[in-house]
């Protein structure tokens, strides 16, 4: 581990993108001691005379929205939903994933198999729009959008965690550990999932910018997170219709959005360098 | 061959019968009442009744599924609930705009992806190629509506250099340009891969020792095979392009399914964007039938199985 550390740390972009994951996240644990106004508070110079959102200005540093509450706050309160919402479901989705998948490819045979037709089912169907339709059945709570995208997105990680699990139970250490008389639960715990945790970690930390996008999206379409409840691609939602006059109304929600998946993307790139040399620079 | 055609043929005919299982499920099993969500508020008891008839939903399940899917084999994919259209007529007269999109736009990503890859492959290790490969991951972590309303804002509002919507030859080029940025990203990373991948073959150091310049070593001997393995995942690419084009195309007014999808989300239509699900899902599943063909094609040492 020493010299994986020390691999990732040598990454600058990677430390940067860590970096700003740590000032997002404390900045959502801390909303309501950072945030200038409470996120649903209409100032009363909130808008101008003629109705429309303040430009970012000394006060509202961020500039104001269509119903005239600072843009900062909302942004605050919404990395809280956006990061929730991309842990619990990316928690979700790598915790199906890596049991159906070590299950599958420990079993192997037609249990495998059978994993493997599901998985092509549920890839054949466009991510996005299974999500915005479930949404639009269920109604939309942040936690039937956690659930929504981890129902979509445990493909990928099971199909890793498979391939790999089918590759390390032909080995012969598997092999002698059974002829030793450890039992299945002994081999999975002690000889197997170890070997997949690095793999389970790099996808964990990729799989988090995927579900932030995701969760950007389904809120862009009105089926994420619900008004009044800020998050940054509702933001995006509500403002549309007036971005033309009130561009920092979509550009500084973007650009959290594109740093925040960013960042987890550099960090789970570098993670993949760090801790498998034979994957360098083939990624 | 055949046997190995006939076999992915099967493979995928089996899967879209697994998708339309789906879609009718979100269809009619899962809303505990269409018909509440259909009649009219003012419609009484027998009004009901009459339309949960015509529906078939008086009758067992599986009978439902069986005339939903006698109706998708036909091209009916049910009626809008808002509008009162059919849904498949409304499909087919938006197709070719999505299609005209889907072709501009792998165009771009192409444009954009693969001369980025074979740059940074070529300056391994410079900060070049760490510049390069950022840029991409920033094109791969932009949500697309964010990149669409930015590109729309500078370059249709600002700048007004382009239409800001619309359908035409012009119009095509901004939902392309943002649809191909993300993609773009992917394949300059792909193509990077593939490239350093090649350059390490003993053909290439061959290449370099009978003293051919870098250029055609690059771009005759290596390029050529770097590129293959990437253009047979354009056909994997359909899933990606299927959700990018309801943002794009409602952010940009491009008159195709993904507009249409947009409209159904807002009016919570569900014929329409289940309809639209079971189109893309056709595509998809085409798509992947398309790189499972062309991919033996291209190399000869993948096994048909």
């Amino acid at each position: 581990m020493v010299t994986s550390w020390t691999r990732f740390r040598r990454d600058k972009t990677a430390i940067a993108g860590l970096a700003v994951i740590t000032l997002i996240v404390a900045a959502a644990a801390l909303a309501p001691l950072l945030a200038p106004f409470d996120p649903s508070f209409q100032a009363v110079d909130g808008l101008t005379a003629d109705g429309s959102p303040v430009p970012p200005n000394g006060e509202f540093w961020l500039g104001t929205d269509l119903l005239g509450r600072d843009l900062l706050s909302r942004m605050i309160f919404g990395a809280r939903n956006s990061l929730i919402i991309g842990l619990v479901a990316n928690g979700a989705s790598v915790l199906i994933g890596t049991t159906l998948g070590v299950t599958a490819g420990y079993l192997g045979g037609y249990v495998g198999a059978a994993l493997m037709r599901l998985t092509d089912l549920v890839m054949a169907f466009p991510a996005l729009l299974l999500a915005v339709a479930l949404a639009a059945i269920l109604g939309s709570s942040l936690w039937i959008v956690a659930a929504v995208i981890a129902m979509v997105n445990w493909v990928q990680i099971a199909r890793v965690i498979y391939t790999q699990t089918t590759a390390l139970s032909s080995y012969d250490y598997i092999e002698a550990a059974r002829a030793l008389g450890a039992g299945t639960p002994r081999i999975l715990v002690q000889h197997l999932i170890p070997h997949l945790l690095p793999t389970v970690l790099v996808h964990a930390t990729l799989g988090i910018a995927t579900t932030v996008l995701l969760e950007a999206m389904l809120s862009f379409l009105g089926v994420g997170v619900q008004p009044p409840e800020p998050s940054w691609g509702g933001i995006i939602f509500e403002s549309q219709s007036y971005f033309l006059n009130a561009p920092w109304l979509v550009f500084f929600p973007g650009i959290a959005i594109i740093l925040v998946a960013l960042s987890f993307n550099l960090v789970g790139d570098s993670l993949r360098d760090a801790l498998d040399p034979t994957q360098r620079g083939r990624s | 061959m055949i046997r190995y055609l006939a076999k992915r043929a099967a493979w995928s005919l089996l899967i879209l019968i697994g998708v339309s299982a789906i879609t009718f499920a979100i269809n009619f099993v899962i809303p505990s009442d269409p018909v509440a969500l259909i009649a009219a508020r003012s419609a009484t008891k027998a009004d009901r009744d009459r339309l949960r008839h015509e529906l078939w939903l008086d009758r067992p399940v599986i009978v439902q599924y069986g005339h939903y899917m006698a109706g998708v084999l036909q091209g009916d994919l049910g009626r809008s609930y808002k509008r009162k259209t059919q849904v498949g007529e409304q499909i087919m007269a938006r197709l070719p705009a999505t299609l005209v999109l889907m072709v501009a736009a792998i165009a771009f990503e192409l444009l954009i992806g693969l001369p980025a890859g074979l740059f940074a492959a070529r300056r391994r290790g410079s900060n070049a190629d760490k510049t390069a490969m950022t840029l991409s991951f920033i094109g791969v972590s932009a949500p697309q509506f964010v990149t669409g309303l930015i590109l729309f804002y500078i370059f249709a509002y600002w700048l007004s250099w382009l239409p800001s919507g619309g359908y035409g030859a012009a119009n095509v080029i901004l939902p392309a340009v943002t649809l191909g940025i993300a993609g773009g990203g992917w394949y300059s990373r792909m193509m990077r891969s593939s490239m350093v991948d090649v350059l390490r073959q003993d053909y290439i150091r061959t290449a370099r020792a009978k003293g051919l310049d870098e250029r055609s070593v690059l771009f005759v001997h290596a390029f050529r095979n770097a590129v293959l393995p990437i253009i047979a995942m354009i056909g994997l690419d359909v899933g990606i392009f299927m959700s990018g084009v309801v943002v794009v195309e409602s952010v940009y007014g491009w008159p195709g399914i993904g507009q249409l999808m947009w409209q159904a989300i807002q009016d919570r239509d569900i014929p329409i964007i289940m309809g639209v699900t079971l189109t893309a899902a056709i595509f998809i599943v085409l798509g992947n039938l398309l790189a499972d063909l062309i991919a033996p094609l291209i190399d000869p040492r993948i096994r048909l199985r």
